[in-house]
């Protein structure tokens, strides 16, 4: 059996991230990948995929339904256990930071498996980061807004050029030792108020 | 809100400082975790307590066991399973303190109540006030028939293998005269998902912490049948869990800990607080749920079906009376025995050895020596001997341990385990299977 024969099973109700985990699993060579994200039937679902390697989002509360896998197994050939040996501290805390976790069939050689969760933990810190950069970005373009509506005001009530609108914006924010969009904030609930 | 989410890891330093980052799942017995630290119980004795929600009982555990979490909410029987390494590597882990006894239910699909009241036994005045031995037998006869008409036997839910939740339920069916492996389906579901699952049809009953089974009642899917102090009055629930190793590394911390715990459960447990606890549990960051949905539970006003007034539940849910914080021994022995009889563990006495260790009086004893909390003079108990609320001897003098039966009338001696493991009855096998 080659590296890439091994039945892996992304179980994660995150689509975008469990395609991005399933095209880095495919990328390196796996072609039996499975994508669940539709929790409903998980135990059955699973049962019939059969799966070798399971990947799931720590935070999954369907983690504890894996959990009564451990407990049914033995009777319906599925031994499971948590992937990553406990002496294996770097790896438990890297899966850890980065969210994911992993249960392997019983006997599946281990420095198999392990290049699957180290894919699935750098998968899932792109997916952290590009989160983290979206909210950043999104954030943004509210408080650009909000500026912009600032300015608007500044510039029809002081007859002022849109650049010393912003000016002023900024000196104030700076004399005041506040962030430019609570000044801004300040401006447009003073207007409202003002009607 | 004080609740924190951190990622921060394993920080011995801080622990040493009093500051520990402990685990919860948004149900209402997390409540004197809450109320510690809500009401001041932890500063007082020099904690400062980061609490994280969690999102199964998988997650707290690998939390735990990590170093990520240096306590948590952990289902009774979990500290068990942990030590004994059932399925996984061993991970030593105790059980210092109780957080509470009762406050389960069994909730079945309200068509499948229907049909069992429909029964003969179900016209019986038991039935109506939902003895659980009555409502077993009119399951039992329900299951028979869509047995015999060639129907699939139902899908229930619990919330975890190593749970009261899971032994309660195979408890009560196999008294009943019905196989929890044959007679229904048992599966595990995560308690903020049963109401879902009973909609959709994909399951017909859950047993599950509240507020779980009030919102399925108030939502008309299902009917309250059974409570968890209906089948074992006063019995153990949740526990606070931690490694032992993070306990002899941080004694000191973990008796202030045990002692801060003790006296929010006492706050919890006043009913003259009770409104200001639903307050504090209905916090967004905490069950996120209506404050009315929280009363039940926590004034054992039980609604058992969609409207119809509520009923007084004797001892629903006991946060602090009864010693309800002290860790019996006899606890974890009972649930060791039910894992021995659903085959989750073999019968050792290396392991029921190592069971007595879990639970850990000496802990609890030794935190509270300085204070008026009184102690029972006992560490284990025969479980199911009191019918009455009865003064047993304490370090005052006596205290009062509350009714404990059985529905069935069945005792726990632990110190004859090994005749209760065999004891247990047989499973009546009479199907055409």
């Amino acid at each position: 059996m080659t590296e890439g024969d091994i039945r892996i099973l992304v179980i994660d109700d995150d689509a975008m991230r469990a395609a991005m985990i399933e095209d880095g699993l495919r990328d390196a060579g796996h072609a039996r990948v499975t994508v669940l994200t539709d929790m409903r039937q998980l135990l059955r679902r699973i049962t019939e995929i059969d799966p070798e390697v399971i990947v799931i989002d720590l935070g999954n509360p369907n983690r504890d339904v894996l959990d009564q896998m451990f407990q049914v197994s033995r009777s319906v050939r599925r031994p499971v256990a948590m992937f990553v040996d406990q002496s294996d501290r770097a790896s438990m805390e890297a899966a850890v930071d980065a969210g994911v976790s992993a249960y392997v069939v019983n006997g599946l050689r281990r420095e198999r498996v392990k290049s699957v969760l180290d894919l699935a933990i750098s998968r899932f810190n792109a997916m952290n980061r590009l989160r983290e950069e979206l909210d950043r970005t999104k954030q943004a373009l509210e408080e650009r807004k909000v500026i912009d509506k600032a300015k608007g005001i500044l510039m029809a009530n002081r007859s002022l050029s849109e650049a010393d609108a912003y000016a002023l914006l900024r000196s104030t924010a700076m004399k005041e030792s506040r962030r430019m969009i609570e000044v801004a904030q300040g401006l447009i609930t003073a207007m409202k108020l003002l009607g | 809100m004080a609740t924190e989410n951190t990622e921060t890891g394993p920080d011995p330093m801080r622990a040493a400082d009093g500051v520990l980052t402990l685990g919860f799942i948004p149900l209402v017995d997390c409540a004197p975790l809450v109320v510690a630290v809500e009401k001041g119980f932890a500063a007082r004795e020099g904690l400062r307590l980061r609490l994280r929600r969690e999102t199964s009982w998988a997650n707290i555990r690998d939390l735990v066991a990590l170093g990520h979490l240096d306590a948590a909410q952990m289902l009774a029987p979990m500290p068990i399973a942990a030590t004994l390494g059932i399925g996984r590597p061993a991970d030593p882990t105790v059980a210092p303190l109780s957080l509470g006894l009762g406050g389960n239910a069994i909730t079945l699909a309200t068509d499948l109540f229907a049909a069992m009241a429909a029964t003969a036994q179900g016209q019986s005045p038991e039935f109506a006030r939902f003895d659980p031995a009555a409502v077993g037998r009119a399951l039992a006869t329900v299951l028979a028939e869509r047995r015999s008409t060639g129907q699939e036997p139902p899908w229930l839910a619990v919330v975890h293998p190593f749970s009261g939740h899971n032994y309660e339920m195979r408890y009560w069916l196999a008294a009943c005269g019905i196989d929890p492996d044959r007679d229904v389906r048992l599966t595990v579901l995560p308690p903020s998902r049963m109401v879902e699952a009973m909609r959709e049809r994909r399951i017909e009953g859950f047993c599950a912490g509240e507020p779980w089974n009030s919102i399925a009642v108030a939502a008309g899917l299902g009917v309250m049948a059974i409570t968890k102090s209906a089948l074992w009055r006063q019995g153990p629930e949740k526990v606070l869990g931690l490694r032992t190793a993070f306990v002899e590394r941080h004694p000191e911390p973990v008796m202030a800990l045990i002692r801060a715990l003790v006296a929010a459960a006492a706050w919890a447990g006043d009913p003259t607080n009770q409104d200001d606890l639903a307050d504090l549990l209905a916090n967004p960051a905490i069950l996120d749920v209506p404050q009315a949905v929280l009363h039940r539970a926590l004034t054992g006003q039980m609604q058992r079906r969609v409207g119809q007034a509520p009923e007084a539940v004797a001892d629903f849910l006991v946060f602090s009376r009864h010693a309800a914080t002290f860790p019996w021994v006899s606890h974890a022995q009972w649930f060791y025995a039910q894992m021995v009889r659903w085959g989750q563990v073999t019968h050792s006495s290396a392991h029921a050895e190592a069971v007595r260790g879990v639970y850990r009086p000496d802990l609890y004893r030794a935190a509270l020596r300085e204070t008026s909390t009184d102690l029972p003079r006992a560490s284990a108990k025969v479980e199911g001997a009191l019918r009455h609320t009865t003064p047993v001897a304490s370090r005052f003098g006596t205290m009062l341990l509350g009714p404990d039966g059985f529905f069935d009338g069945q005792m726990f001696d632990p110190d004859q385990l090994e005749h209760y493991i065999g004891a247990f009855p047989a499973v009546p096998r009479n199907s055409a299977e």
